[in-house]
């Protein structure tokens, strides 16, 4: 879930090179907020208005996180259908975002936005609240090329509520030459070889879910205890300095300096990333590895609906899902994209990262949806891990 | 007539502005806060107040570490900003002829820069496989500073001397340019009085400059010391978890954990020891004037 604490750990992608990614982060400094704020909600309003996006008012509005789709489907999605649309990327951080909206939402007020993209366990959040309308799946006939496996997720059975804007997985990240050797495993992350030079997500599911993996604990069945027992393992190595920090997607401009020599990591990072550096690479470890998906919502109240509608129906057109799939490099949750993105570059066709076949995602785990009480707890107990 | 008669009132008619601005931005903030630190509750369920004094201790009892950890970065900052400032502010004022104004632009210079441009700097300079830390490998020195606890392993990112350093580097302008001020201001006169009187340069300047200095020194240790407890953006871009200090707690309970009264008590706690320590600090420096 990297969409969750791709920002909050603060951190430099304002140094960076700008990726997709890159700007996620930006909140994560919360206060530094509200600097980091600043610059994102500039660079991000920037993005969005470009393609002669009208008064959010009267228009379709769509809210996502940075860097997540490319430059010229909004665009193509008003010429289209005559909608106005704006887009704006000030999606940062999943709890940060829901604190925004919580307040209106719970009041029953319309929240100036047609469509939110949250990762799994906050959209479950949003619908276990009641904040999200059902979609009217006779205005969005494409949803049926939906990817089977993302048909039923626990926290919304038949996608009755959300659709997956894209999905990604979270892995290792390595520089070869600097570890010596290949990694197979969750756990030699621990490779005492290592200490000073590993990073691990400040994403709770992500990191916790890796670790556990590493334990043979399946985080779909994680209890407290398995959280408490993960949280203690990793605890030593904060402890004795092996890991060096809890990031964001910092550890992108750490892995390329080479401070650090691996890293939990989210696969659109890493194919970002060995476009500069070939030698970095993803291992999927061989006891599992996580996947995420982030999710399109209609919050509650929302003023334009069947346009929403619309925009999703016609983002679930392989053809159109291609092109935001050929820029942000993750997963699509389009069948039929492959075939589609071979007349962009045919090389994507071929990346197991961005189309994994089924021996690859039947390795892939997703954490177990928690209750509100339960969330708190893991929480609590992973917060107290990363230092804060 | 009717200005003579408002003319009692017009130091507070002069001051309202200020005052309003006070209650608006301070006072109505610093209530809601407080309330807040009694609430219960989670953001989901609803907050409600409820004299939960329990925050309080709570808190206190999980981040005695982080709050500790804060005060002596913060302290060791000081001194360090005091070492490197004082003697530039002293330059500058007492050498630094017609270059005074350049010298002084050179010391706010960094500041056209963002703070946090300045911050990621540092993590780019102090990188594992940079070169600083190259050359320093390569003359033997990391291991030296390794066995004196300055390095961890081999690096600097990620330990305490590197967020004690960066704090030191963004807070120095703070300390410079108060110490300068009071330097310059002191007489000459005084200065060659004393050195006619004592003799020695030193004698005169223990005597005569330093203390005459010295609310330049409170101000310029103030204003670094104070903001530096509570900066947690060092601490995150160039720290590890075992140096995050009490910032970095306010900030994720805020803002990660939406906990909205253990934030608030926090900050409340450390509003009240940073309050205690200017005080011990103010009553030991005798500085009246300031304090």
């Amino acid at each position: 879930m990297p969409a969750e604490k791709r920002l909050w750990t603060p951190a430099p992608w304002w140094s960076r090179r700008v990726s997709r990614r890159g700007l996620l982060r930006g909140t994560a400094l919360g206060a530094a907020g509200l600097t980091a704020a600043a610059l994102v909600g500039c660079s991000s309003d920037d993005e969005s208005s470009g393609d002669g996006a009208t008064d959010a008012l009267d228009s379709l509005s769509i809210s996502n996180w940075p860097y997540y789709i490319d430059a010229d489907t909004i665009a193509d999605f008003q010429d289209a259908t005559g909608i106005s649309t704006s887009y704006t990327q000030d999606i940062n951080d999943n709890n940060e975002f829901f604190a925004k909206i919580n307040e209106p939402l719970s009041r029953g007020q319309n929240i100036g936005r047609d469509i939110v993209v949250l990762t799994d366990w906050m959209a479950g959040k949003m619908i276990r609240l009641g904040y999200a309308e059902e979609l009217n799946k006779a205005n969005i006939p494409n949803a049926a090329n939906i990817t089977p496996s993302l048909q039923d997720v626990p926290f919304d059975p038949g996608r009755k509520y959300s659709l997956v804007w894209q999905s990604g997985f979270t892995g290792i990240g390595y520089n070869p030459e600097l570890t010596g050797r290949e990694l197979t495993s969750v756990n030699d992350i621990f490779d005492p070889e290592f200490a000073g030079h590993v990073t691990m997500l400040t994403e709770m599911r992500d990191t916790i879910g890796l670790v556990m993996l590493g334990m043979g604990i399946d985080p779909a069945e994680a209890t407290l205890e398995d959280a408490r027992a993960a949280t203690e393992k990793v605890q030593e190595f904060v402890d004795n300095g092996h890991i060096r920090a809890f990031t964001g997607n910092e550890y992108g401009d750490d892995l390329a300096r080479g401070d650090v020599w691996a890293a939990f990591a989210w696969s659109g990072d890493m194919i970002q990333l060995q476009a500069d550096d070939p030698n970095l690479q993803l291992l999927l470890p061989e006891e599992g590895f996580m996947i995420f998906s982030d999710n399109a919502l209609i919050p509650k109240g929302a003023s334009h609906k069947d346009a929403a509608e619309q925009f999703l129906n016609y983002v679930y057109d392989p053809v159109n899902q291609a092109l935001i799939s050929a820029y942000v490099q993750y997963i699509p949750p389009v069948q039929g994209t492959k075939e589609a993105i071979v007349d962009i570059d045919p090389e994507l066709a071929e990346n197991p990262l961005i189309f994994p076949d089924e021996a690859t995602l039947a390795n892939a785990h997703i954490f177990r949806n928690l209750d509100e009480e339960e969330d708190q707890q893991f929480n609590e107990l992973f917060q107290a891990l990363i230092g804060a | 007539m009717a200005f003579g008669r408002l003319r009692p009132l017009l130091p507070y008619i002069l001051l309202a502005p200020g005052l309003v601005f006070l209650l608006v931005f301070f006072v109505v903030p610093m209530y809601t806060l407080l309330r807040q630190s009694l609430n219960e509750g989670t953001l989901e369920t609803g907050f409600h107040f409820a004299w939960n004094w329990s925050n309080y201790s709570d808190v206190l009892k999980r981040y005695d570490e982080q709050f500790i950890r804060s005060f002596r970065y913060a302290a060791t900052a000081t001194v360090l900003a005091f070492i490197l400032g004082y003697p530039l502010a002293y330059f500058i004022a007492f050498r630094g002829g017609r270059f005074k104004s350049y010298l002084l632009f050179l010391v706010v210079l960094p500041f056209f820069t963002t703070y946090l441009i300045r911050t990621l700097a540092w993590q780019t300079i102090l990188s594992d496989q940079g070169d600083v830390l190259t050359l320093m490998r390569d003359l033997g020195l990391l291991d030296i500073t390794d066995k004196l606890g300055i390095s961890q392993n081999g690096r600097l990112l990620a330990t305490p001397t590197a967020v004690v350093m960066a704090i030191t580097y963004n807070f120095l302008p703070f300390m410079v340019l108060p110490c300068y001020v009071s330097l310059e201001r002191i007489d000459r006169r005084l200065v060659e009085a004393a050195q006619d009187l004592y003799g020695g340069p030193v004698r005169a300047f223990m005597r005569v400059v330093f203390p005459l200095s010295l609310p330049g020194v409170f101000a310029g240790s103030l204003l670094t010391f104070i903001p530096a407890v509570g900066d947690f953006i060092n601490a995150e871009i160039l720290g590890s978890p075992r140096t995050f200090m009490i910032g970095n707690v306010i900030q994720s309970r805020f803002l990660e954990l939406n906990d909205y009264p253990e934030a608030a008590a926090l900050s409340f706690i450390l509003m009240a020891a940073i309050l205690l320590a200017v005080l011990v600090y103010a009553r030991l420096l005798g500085t009246e004037e300031l304090a």
